[in-house]
């Protein structure tokens, strides 16, 4: 067992780099796909960091590399004191006991041959939690948490139930052996509002009680303020800017950040269209040739010389607030 | 209840002045059977589009739309019992054989899936996927196909389309896999477009991108679009009209514009009141609907709602409101809808 100091952050990236490389064909340019280059950030004991960015900015690459699935190619992952990217593959296991992921993709990550109740037990059974009757009630109870009742939806397989159901199903999973850190991948995007809120006060509940940590993935700004104490928006495979919920939405100084937020929707119809339509123009560019500098300077309103040649680091402009930019927004 | 209790619901089809609706679905029903398992999945579900029209289909997670909507193209489990009918185009699209079937689907009448790992082939590259969809139903040789691929490519906005048509599946963001699902999809220039959370993985941007182009095709070729979707944002923004359903029935129907601004069923103003807010607080516990969502193997007697509805009253636990057209053009299936302009959050308990 390893000794936590309360000071330190419960996880700890640091520089995480991940690339694919892509073969040419047809013509095509192979090359080196940057999807994740040089993010750190941390995460402390009972706190949730939510992550926003547009599609392909590689929040998903960001979310595996944390959990070593697969290890990224270069960086520190520390995580209850131990360097996930170097440590043996026996402590790796170990730790993931304690580090959960529910993905974006409900029913890719569900066996399709086990019955419901069977793949809410296998982390249990896994890592050798309770005798074989207090583990049918903790499945049950597990079922009933996040809404399924389980004499209807325990014996059934993943292909007899909703998108929804079979999110839920991977929740349930997540949270069975009472993990120190769940990473969320669009985990709540496929649930209607009412689960959803259910689900949310659930993670909110379990946060509170046991100090759980959350990564938070969505592409819903408005759910992501909501849930996180801290928001990381993330482009091309950079963080851009960080800090308290809170003020990041009050004052975002990034102008990605202000065109992300300028884009939420509403449901006043007209507004909501207008909206969209005022935010990002253009396309994102090639994660396979980055812009050199700044990698949002091509779609920046405020982009100048120095943006081309040299790439913005993150600075705190205030205390936990920082942005990559040399000329950050100020109101 | 059993499924013939259950077809005493039947709700009357919707009847709308104009032109033949494109596709007029009447009381729909599907029930599996499985091991002595009964899930009454769809029970009495009626509404019709128009070409040109969007219908968005929202509603609690289980209630129904993905199998209503696969009821439709064909595309249920041998446990499935369907019975009702879906006017497309002259024809009952529930009474066809899988091989007039196939003829319609992926032509004329096309969907986007949920599930992307389900329906894009792991194993193929995404471009010689799109370029099967267009020569299935066309007859293009091999570069005529390879272009209309790109072209649909760059429809849906897929950045550096030459390079990702090379790419497998698994290479791809989860946002980018829905874009090459839509791409697909509109290879025969459907007349019906089914997507089911087909923006869902999309950031804001990307899906005001790709709703844009939906309505331009829209415009373009008279296509009729049916969205299923849990983003009531999205619907109120881009659908035309809006069904919401509950327990495999619809429960209120009526132009977005009045749906939205004129709100009578409980159930749906539960949840509008669910919806995030950026009002909200970090950590704010949100209103919640107390109970579970109505178990589709023993639906109770009466409101399906009843059991989670700060409205109910006895006469909701004995008998089941029918769906009607209560003001012009406004349906909803409720003893005691809500007042117009009431409090949001009045819905659920
Ligand atoms: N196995 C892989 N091989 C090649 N490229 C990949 C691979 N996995 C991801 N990528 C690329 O990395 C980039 C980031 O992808 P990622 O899935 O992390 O994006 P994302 O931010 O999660 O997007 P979304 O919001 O659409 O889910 C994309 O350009 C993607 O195509
Ligand atoms: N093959 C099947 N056998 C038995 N029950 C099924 C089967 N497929 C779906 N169901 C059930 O039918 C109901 C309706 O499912 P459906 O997929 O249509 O829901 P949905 O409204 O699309 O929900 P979501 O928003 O979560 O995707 C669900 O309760 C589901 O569990
Ligand atoms: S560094 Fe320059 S290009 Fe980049 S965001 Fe700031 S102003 Fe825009
Ligand atoms: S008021 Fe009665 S009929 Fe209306 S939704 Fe509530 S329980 Fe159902
Ligand atoms: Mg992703
Ligand atoms: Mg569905």
């Amino acid at each position: 067992m390893t000794i936590v100091d309360e000071r330190e952050p419960l996880l700890r990236a640091r520089e995480l780099v991940q690339e694919f490389t892509v073969r040419g064909r047809g013509g095509v340019k192979g090359g080196v796909v940057h999807a994740v280059s040089g993010v750190s950030f941390d995460i402390n004991v009972g706190e949730t960091l939510g992550v926003v960015g547009e599609t392909g900015s590689g929040k998903s690459t960001l979310a595996r590399s944390i959990i070593q699935a697969p290890r990224p190619k270069s960086g520190e992952v520390h995580f209850k004191g131990t360097d996930l990217v170097r440590c043996k593959r026996g402590r790796l296991a170990e730790a993931r006991r304690h580090m959960q992921m529910v993905f974006q993709d409900p029913f890719g990550s569900l066996n399709p041959r086990w019955r419901i109740s069977d793949i809410v037990a296998e982390p249990l059974i896994g890592y050798g939690a309770g005798s074989g009757g207090a583990r049918a009630r903790r499945v049950r109870e597990l079922l009933d948490l996040v809404g399924l009742n389980p004499d209807s939806y325990g014996r059934r397989r993943p292909h007899e139930l909703s998108g929804g159901q079979c999110q839920r199903v991977a929740i349930a999973r997540a949270i069975a052996l009472d993990p120190a850190l769940i990473v969320c991948d669009e985990a709540v995007s496929s649930l209607d509002v009412l689960i959803q809120a259910q689900v949310l006060n659930l993670f909110e509940q379990l946060r509170s009680e046991l100090g759980l940590s959350y990564l938070f993935i969505s592409h819903d700004l408005a759910l992501v303020k909501q849930v996180s104490d801290r928001v990381a928006v993330m482009h091309l495979g950079q963080l851009c800017e960080i800090g308290p919920a809170e003020t990041l939405y009050r004052t975002p100084l990034h102008p990605y950040t202000v065109a992300l937020l300028a884009s939420i929707p509403d449901l006043d119809p007209s507004a909501a269209r207008h909206r969209a339509r005022l935010s990002i123009h253009g396309e994102p560019p090639s994660p396979i040739s980055p812009p050199s500098g700044c990698r949002f300077r091509t779609r920046c309103p405020r982009a100048a010389a120095r943006c081309a040649d040299e790439a913005p680091v993150l600075r705190e402009i205030t205390p936990g607030h920082s942005v990559a930019c040399h000329f950050p927004v100020t109101s | 209840m059993s499924i013939e209790e259950v077809s005493e619901l039947a709700s009357p089809a919707p009847v709308y002045g104009g032109a033949e609706p494109l596709l007029e679905v009447s009381d729909l029903r599907v029930r599996f059977d499985a091991k002595g398992r009964r899930v009454n999945a769809v029970n009495g579900l009626s509404y019709h589009v128009h070409a040109g029209r969007m219908l968005a289909i929202i509603g609690e997670s289980g209630s129904g739309k993905s199998v209503s909507s696969r009821a439709l193209m064909g595309l249920l489990p041998p446990t499935a019992r369907i019975s009702g009918s879906a006017r497309f185009l002259g024809t009952d699209l529930l009474s066809l054989s899988e091989r007039e079937m196939r003829r319609h689907r992926g032509a004329d009448l096309a969907m986007v899936f949920q599930d992307p790992t389900r329906s894009l082939n792991p194993t193929m590259r995404i471009g010689t996927q799109i370029t099967e969809a267009v020569r299935a139903h066309g007859d293009v040789d091999k570069r005529a196909a390879f272009d209309r691929a790109m072209e649909l490519l760059q429809l849906v906005r897929l950045p550096a389309p030459e390079r990702r048509f090379y790419e497998y599946p698994h290479q791809l963001s989860g946002g980018m896999r829905q874009r090459v699902m839509i791409a697909i999809a509109l290879a025969a220039d459907p007349k019906l477009l089914i997507a089911d959370e087909a923006t869902t993985a999309l950031d804001v941007t990307t899906q005001a991108q790709v709703m844009e182009l939906l309505l331009e095709l829209q415009e373009r070729l008279g296509t009729a679009i049916i969205m299923i979707s849990h983003d009531l944002g999205l619907a109120a923004s881009y659908a035309h009209d809006v069904i919401v359903m509950y327990a495999g029935r619809a429960v209120e129907y009526a132009p977005a514009s009045t749906l939205f601004s004129h709100v009578r069923m409980p159930y749906t103003r539960a949840l509008l009141g669910a919806i995030p807010r950026l009002e909200r607080t970090p950590h704010s516990l949100l209103p919640v609907t107390p109970g579970q969502p109505p178990d589709l193997t023993a639906l109770p007697p009466g409101c399906p709602f009843a059991p989670r509805c700060s409205r109910a009253q006895d006469d909701c636990h004995a008998e089941p409101p029918p769906f009607a057209e209560h003001e012009p053009g406004h349906w909803w299936a409720c003893w005691h809808p809500c007042e117009v302009g009431g409090p949001a959050e009045e819905g659920g308990r």
